[in-house]
């Protein structure tokens, strides 16, 4: 036998607090709160192993992994709807600050301040008036279903906005940062639209080949770094970020070769899809709202019931959860993490999907937009609930489908609905900041000034 | 310094943790709060140290009132407090712990450690501490950590020092060295708040102590009372201290570990060619200081383990190698040693949690479809059948008490048929009315004819429980001993030196043939 050392401290306990790198910090509900004000900039922080709090005993602490992040994503709905408000108030800030109007009143502001005041709230209201008649429902439109078709429209950009953001929603239900929603739709929106234009089939076979193969091309994208994260424990938002920009150039090189360009053509564009692999438009010609839309509420339906009753959905809780509490109830972590990552390629797979299938019909290097990219604040806004995520969804098609028809009518730049979606994620990733907006937050001692209340905050974990 | 606290009242919501507590702390003096987990113990003392205000009530420090916004004021007050859970920083030194919160500084601001550290020299010298202060936190045993916390609290001229359960994560001979410095500290007149419910050392320590019982002073008893009286007064109904179990009546091996190793990620052999076995319808207690194999033996049970060799034989099946699933499956029921840890999802529902290794074989799963009605009619039954106190069975498991955390726990591993019952720590952190409870659990477990293999670092519990105790001493088996072999005797296996090296033991009556090395004693 092999020689022996007599181990000084021998049961340390094999990297119990190691291997979880988001186990670290516990300290009480109300603690954390705290803390949170206090470390809103160091979110990405959270996930480095780094989180090793004033506790002596990391791992052994209550409570399974609660980390930062984990409480950004699965908060309370309050402070997402509060948020959006917040949001929605700043941005009309904004709005007025470049109007001219409120440029005007303001020079005589001591005079007549009720003018500015009237022009502020002109200004932001008529720019959201815009905005809503673009999203929702225009009463100038001719006719009840012209009228509609502003909200026709923010349910077609929905719709890849809903599956991407389940992806990382249900990812992360199981204790994984999935960023390469981009990626998964690039590779679904690569293998649809070849499936669309290169073969020939039969309507019906045909386009549902287009939709497994999309499914397909999303779950093996985000699969392989379930399987990559699994086998050799590389972190999966470096990986998802990394597969990201290989999708990406791997999608500029196809569309360089002969096989992905138009015949005689030597733009970066495909043949355009066959009739038979689109979308059937569900609603009519006048508008573009698409089957994918019908498939996005299937799949949140499917999430729902995959996270609430089925024994894979709770495998994916437990693992994200508490991943030690997990294995030793017999869960095959490792198995969860390869198939979770798979299924959320699959929904990314989706958008990838009702984008070639859906909206453009063809392929380009600009298939995913941001889609991907928005996913994660969409589901962060739906707090990575399925029905949330749905919601959020839309209101970020809203937001898209709304802001041109705002820059149309009261030349309020589009890129302040951008502005507004990044305050959203602003204020949701600051919960207390949100809370003391609107007066929520519970009885709060005076903030550390000298030493001594430093101590104070230091020691208050224990309560 | 008197402390006095008058009519404390605290709410959350609906829920009264402490409702009108009347306590008074004479200066020089230990005073223990005793009580069962959740009885509103370390509220009362959060509410003390400045971390809750109260709902109602005063506080008043010789005689006068005084009103503390956060625990800065009560430390400038003279209050000290050293929490269940420490609060230091594992990478920075001792002095540099002490220091954080109150550094004093040299001119233009610069660090001045070094009075830190003369002050941390002076009170360890003082008490014998034994604290050197540029040890780094992380390396230092837990027992010594507690006394960087005490440090940390003397430093700031603490004169009534608070211990929230202080001895729940030391091994038997650091709580004897706590006890040590606590009348220490008594005799240079610090007044000491002990929370505990561990009667033995309460009684051995305290000066006066209050029982508190659902958030209500119940009466203060005389550290002279018996432990019996004392834990019935905690509890609120008769106790019985003693298991008074029937002897065991073994029946075939069926579960046997054979030239066991484990060999962990930094190549120490942690489990050294460990041998033993367990009879049906008997209880095989493991000994031992923490951290000397007994997590590790538990988990290359249990397939947790990557690098083990030997063999691990249940019904005649090799376990060794399978996945958890597979081992679950081969009918081990297990509860792990930190139920937070490795036993219950936190986040997770009560009924959740009691199907935690259950979920996916019928009744709550055909296929991949769960069947919630039916999860939540086993926790129903569930938390009938062991008396879990929770508000429902949807409340999530970590806001239950720690007590009944380890009834959930316990539960859930004892729900179906077993092969073979492993407990880890089984009443860590346990008040003593769940302790009988679990305890009794258990022994049931045993009279249906599982073998029951129980891994304690408590003395009290290995007695109470075994019928043959094994003790490991780093990775290794020292022996196995009868129940009933004497303190002293494992006490020194447990410092690895094998009973036949002891003089024999005078009340060795009821020892048949003073055993033996790993095999002899298991072939017997």
């Amino acid at each position: 036998m092999p020689e022996q050392h007599p181990p000084k401290h021998a049961a340390e306990g094999p990297g119990a607090a190691d291997k979880h790198d988001g186990t670290a910090s516990h300290a009480s509900l109300a603690e954390e709160e705290t803390a949170a004000v206090v470390s809103v900039d160091t979110a990405g922080g959270a996930m480095e192993p780094s989180a090793v709090p004033a506790t002596a005993q990391s791992g052994k602490l209550p409570g399974g992994p609660d980390t930062l992040l984990r409480r950004i994503f699965t908060g309370s709905g309050m402070v997402s709807v509060l948020a959006v408000l917040l949001a929605l108030v700043i941005g009309g800030l904004l709005i007025a600050s470049t109007d001219k109007q409120v440029a005007t009143t303001s020079s005589y502001f001591f005079a007549r301040p009720t003018d500015f005041f009237t022009a502020v709230w002109n200004a932001a209201t008529r720019s959201y008036i815009a905005l809503f008649q673009g999203s929702v429902f225009n009463p100038r439109g001719n006719g009840v279903a012209a009228q509609f078709a502003p909200f026709m429209e923010t349910l077609t950009i929905a719709t890849p906005l809903i599956t991407a953001g389940l992806g990382v929603a249900l990812a992360f239900r199981a204790g994984l940062f999935n960023i390469g929603a981009q990626g998964q739709i690039i590779v679904a929106g690569i293998l649809a639209a070849w499936v669309g234009f290169a073969l020939h089939l039969p309507m019906g076979l045909h386009l549902l080949l287009v939709l497994i193969a999309g499914i397909v091309g999303g779950a093996l994208w985000g699969g392989l770094v379930g399987l990559l994260k699994a086998r050799t424990g590389a972190h999966e938002v470096i990986l998802t970020i990394m597969f990201n920009y290989i999708a990406l150039y791997f999608l500029r090189y196809l569309l360089n070769t002969p096989a992905f360009q138009r015949p005689g053509e030597s733009n970066p564009i495909s043949p355009i899809l066959d009739p038979s692999a689109v979308y059937p438009q569900i609603l009519g010609t006048q508008y573009r709202l698409h089957l994918g839309f019908i498939l996005a509420i299937g799949a949140t339906l499917l999430v729902w019931w995959i996270l609430n009753r089925s024994t894979v959905g709770f495998e994916f809780r437990a693992v994200g959860a508490n991943p030690k509490a997990a294995q030793t109830a017999g869960i095959n972590v490792p198995r969860a993490t390869i198939l979770v990552m798979a299924l959320a390629g699959a929904l990314a797979g989706m958008s990838g999907v009702a984008q070639v299938a859906g909206t453009e019909k063809v392929l380009t290097d600009g298939v995913a937009a941001t889609y991907g990219f928005d996913a994660i604040t969409v589901a962060l806004l739906g707090r990575s609930t399925p029905w949330g995520t749905f919601a959020a969804g839309l209101l970020f098609g809203a937001f898209r489908a709304g802001a041109v028809q705002m820059q149309i009518q009261t030349g309020t730049p589009i890129d302040i609905v951008l502005v507004v979606q990044s305050l959203i994620v602003l204020f949701i990733a600051a919960p207390p900041l949100v809370r003391a907006v609107f007066g929520l937050n519970p009885r709060r001692r005076k903030p550390a000034r000298t030493a001594k209340s430093k101590q104070a905050a230091t020691t208050g974990g224990a309560a | 310094m008197k402390l006095e606290l008058r009519g404390i009242t605290k709410r959350f919501g609906t829920l009264l943790a402490n409702d009108h507590i009347d306590v008074v702390v004479e200066p020089g003096q230990i005073h223990c709060l005793l009580g069962e987990n959740g009885a509103g113990k370390s509220t009362l003392m959060n509410v003390l140290y400045g971390l809750y205000e109260p709902s109602d009530g005063e506080i008043l420090l010789d005689d006068k009132p005084v009103t503390f916004r956060g625990p800065g004021d009560a430390m400038a007050a003279g209050i000290g407090m050293v929490h269940q859970h420490f609060m230091l920083v594992p990478v920075f030194t001792v002095a540099e712990n002490v220091a954080l919160g109150a550094e004093p500084t040299k001119a233009a601001g610069f660090l001045d450690l070094d009075q830190t550290r003369r002050r941390i020299r002076e009170i360890s010298d003082q008490y014998g501490f034994d604290v050197d202060p540029d040890a780094l936190v992380e390396d230092l045993p837990v027992g010594v950590q507690q006394r960087v916390e005490i440090i940390k609290a003397l430093v700031r001229n603490a004169k009534v020092l608070i211990l929230d359960e202080p001895t729940a994560v030391l091994t038997p001979q650091e709580t004897d060295e706590l006890l040590d410095i606590m009348r220490q500290l008594k005799s240079g007149g610090t007044s000491i708040v002990f929370i505990s419910h561990k009667l033995r050392e309460v009684k051995e320590v305290s000066d006066t102590i209050t029982v508190i019982r659902r958030g209500k002073v119940v009466g203060t008893a005389d550290p002279a009372a018996s432990t019996t009286e004392l834990a019935s007064m905690m509890v609120g109904r008769a106790v019985s201290l003693n298991l008074d179990k029937a002897p065991a009546q073994p029946r075939e091996t069926t579960f046997e570990v054979r030239d066991l190793t484990v060999i962990a990620a930094n190549g120490q052999h942690v489990v050294d060619h460990l041998s033993f076995q367990i009879r049906r319808g008997e209880i095989l207690a493991v000994a031992g200081v923490q951290g000397n194999g007994q997590t590790e033996l538990t988990e290359a049970i249990l397939g947790l383990q990557d690098r083990v060799t030997g063999s691990i034989v249940l019904d005649g099946k090799e376990l060794l190698g399978r996945p958890v699933k597979e081992v679950l499956e081969a009918g081990v029921g297990f509860v792990p040693e930190d139920r937070k840890v490795d036993g219950l999802v936190g986040t997770f529902s009560v009924a959740e949690n009691l199907i935690l290794d259950l979920y996916d074989k019928p009744p709550f799963a055909k296929g991949i479809s769960m069947s919630p009605a039916k999860v939540m009619e086993n926790a129903t039954a569930r938390i009938g059948e062991f008396d879990v106190r929770t508000p429902s069975a949807a409340a999530a498991a970590g806001t239950l008490s720690g007590g009944n955390q380890q009834k959930l726990v316990m539960a859930r591993e004892l729900s179906r048929p077993l092969r073979l019952f492993i407990a880890s720590q089984p009443t860590r952190g346990v008040d003593v009315g769940s302790i009988e409870f679990l305890h009794r659990r258990i022994v049931a477990e045993r009279d249906q004819g599982t073998p029951v293999m129980i891994i304690s670092t408590e003395l009290d519990e290995v007695m109470e429980l075994a019928d043959r105790i094994a003790v490991l001493y780093k990775g290794k088996l020292v022996g196995t001993v009868p129940a009933g072999t004497s303190r002293d005797v494992l006490g020194l296996m447990m410092a690895g030196i094998p009973p036949e090296e002891h003089a024999p033991t005078p009340q060795a009556g009821s020892n048949p043939a003073p055993a033996t090395n790993a095999e002899g004693a298991d072939h017997a």
